[in-house]
């Protein structure tokens, strides 16, 4: 790796803002990391005197857990702050609630929000890094990072792999950064899923789309299988669970009617028997416990790249 | 610019068999002992004074790995540039070993100083030592000092030492650069 390479950007709000030297980067980064957590003192000093607060105005179990994780194994100090118990609930403004956070000598925010934008807005009107761990149905960029490095991992290249998107495409930022970390880096991009679920302009971003299952699955070489948003569905997009899952789920007897063997990811959480049958979940094949893992390092690694940069 | 060359050819091989004679005289066979070189420049010279000592004892099996100390680096966001790691490989247990810790040139300590701490996330040796090639005299910031030295050169802090290897340089030489005469 050429010494003295950076990030291009100040913060992490999007896979949009990144390039493909920036993805790799991240990606190459996050190997020495993931490294680092598999020793039996999993923890190294860099980031001793940065403070983080992660900010989080939507439910998240993994990517708070993962961000935490990373924020404590590169030593730094970590404030959480959950919406749902704070100020916010007494009419603060989000601008307000940050600045009073960041009055408090903090370096770095991580923060969820349940509107897409609400990252890029942060950034203009505070002097802070921002990392967003999901704006809306915008964008997920951490998530995406680690799908693209869980891909490389498995099948040492991402360049020319072709990767189906399988779900409610329309509510997912998952598959937004993802449909653009892929391309950035070189792999094909399907998305599947019924008609309902599939934004009407999504073709203008170069992927594939593919109504039926089977043979979006004859296609490809890893499936990214998402969860139902029903937080995000107002109307019914569909007649029943039951029958997206006759659908629409991935099930073992159709993974084993394909004439190779594919990979099958699931940023979580999980619903099993819909979108995922448990004997698939859990089968050799899938990879979603290597994604949570490396979701850590992938974390490491943007921390490390992001808090490296002076302002 | 002057370049000054201050080791190279046969005194630059008779160099490093002179300290690979001194590891013997302390570390016998190598049973309970490690050598770890620093990444980066460190670790050409680990290796061959680990392909060394396999000439000079062919019965002995000698452990050697690598430490990446970036993370452990004391400069973290003090200097334009991200520190970019590299990597760390380290196949057996230094608990309770005796652990040469093997660099290139020795300046300010301060590499030292992290690698000292990179190395205990790994276990607790029961000895540490330190070799390099070059130790650049009077320039400590920390009190580190070598068990065995290559060469000792006195270089002011504008002049800066560089060793190039065989392998990546197509030449062993150790040369004093000087901005100015």
């Amino acid at each position: 790796m050429a010494a003295g390479q950076r990030l291009s950007g100040k913060h992490l709000l999007g896979i949009k803002d990144l390039n493909k030297k920036d993805i790799e980067l991240i990606l190459e980064t996050a190997a020495t990391f993931k490294d680092v957590i598999n020793r039996p003192i999993k923890k190294v000093p860099s980031l001793r005197d940065i403070t983080i607060a992660n900010i989080f105005f939507e439910n998240s179990t993994r990517t708070k857990l993962s961000f935490e994780l990373a924020q404590k194994r590169l030593s730094a100090d970590v404030v959480n702050f959950a919406a749902s118990s704070s100020s916010v609930s007494k009419g603060e403004t989000l601008i307000d609630t940050v600045n009073n956070i960041l009055a408090m000598k903090v370096d770095m925010v991580v923060m969820r929000h349940p509107y897409a934008g609400a990252g890029m807005f942060l950034s203009k009107h505070i002097n802070a890094q921002i990392v967003n761990a999901g704006d809306g149905a915008h964008e997920h960029p951490t998530q995406a990072l680690l799908d693209a490095y869980s891909i490389k991992e498995k099948l040492g290249e991402v360049a020319g792999k072709k990767v189906v998107i399988v779900g409610d495409i329309l509510h997912s930022r998952v598959a937004l950064s993802n449909i653009l970390c892929l391309q950035k880096l070189g792999a094909e991009v399907m998305v599947c899923g019924p008609t309902t679920l599939i934004p009407k302009y999504i073709h203008t971003l170069g992927v594939k789309v593919e109504h039926n299952l089977r043979k979006a699955l004859n296609w490809c070489d890893v499936a990214n299988m998402l969860r139902i948003q029903l937080e995000r569905q107002d109307i019914k997009y569909f007649p029943s669970l039951r029958e997206y899952a006759m659908m629409y789920g991935l099930n073992k007897q159709i993974l084993d009617s394909l004439d190779k063997e594919i990979i099958v990811m699931h940023p979580g959480p999980i619903n099993r028997g819909v979108e995922i049958t448990s004997d698939v979940a859990d089968s050799k094949q899938s990879i979603i416990l290597d994604q949570v893992e490396n979701g850590v390092a992938v974390r490491m690694a943007v921390l490390y790249l992001l808090a490296s940069q002076k302002d | 610019m002057q370049n000054l060359t201050l080791l190279d050819g046969q005194k630059f091989q008779i160099t490093i068999e002179r300290l690979c004679h001194q590891l013997i005289e302390s570390h016998n066979d190598f049973s309970n002992s490690v050598i770890i070189g620093i990444q980066p420049r460190g670790i050409y010279l680990s290796r061959r004074i680990a392909q060394e000592l396999r000439k000079i004892l062919p019965q002995a099996k000698i452990d050697d790995g690598i430490l990446d100390i970036t993370f452990y680096r004391d400069d973290f966001r003090r200097g334009d540039n991200p520190l970019v790691p590299n990597s760390t490989q380290i196949d057996f247990i230094i608990e309770g070993k005796k652990v040469i810790l093997i660099d290139d040139v020795l300046w300010t300590g301060r590499t030292i100083r992290a690698a000292l701490d990179a190395m205990l996330a790994f276990g607790r040796p029961e000895k540490v030592e330190l070799l390099v090639l070059v130790d650049r005299r009077y320039s400590r910031h920390l009190p580190i000092e070598p068990d065995y030295i290559g060469i000792k050169v006195d270089a002011i802090s504008s002049q800066k030492v560089v060793v190039s290897w065989k392998e990546t340089d197509h030449e062993d030489k150790v040369i004093l650069i000087s901005d100015q005469v």
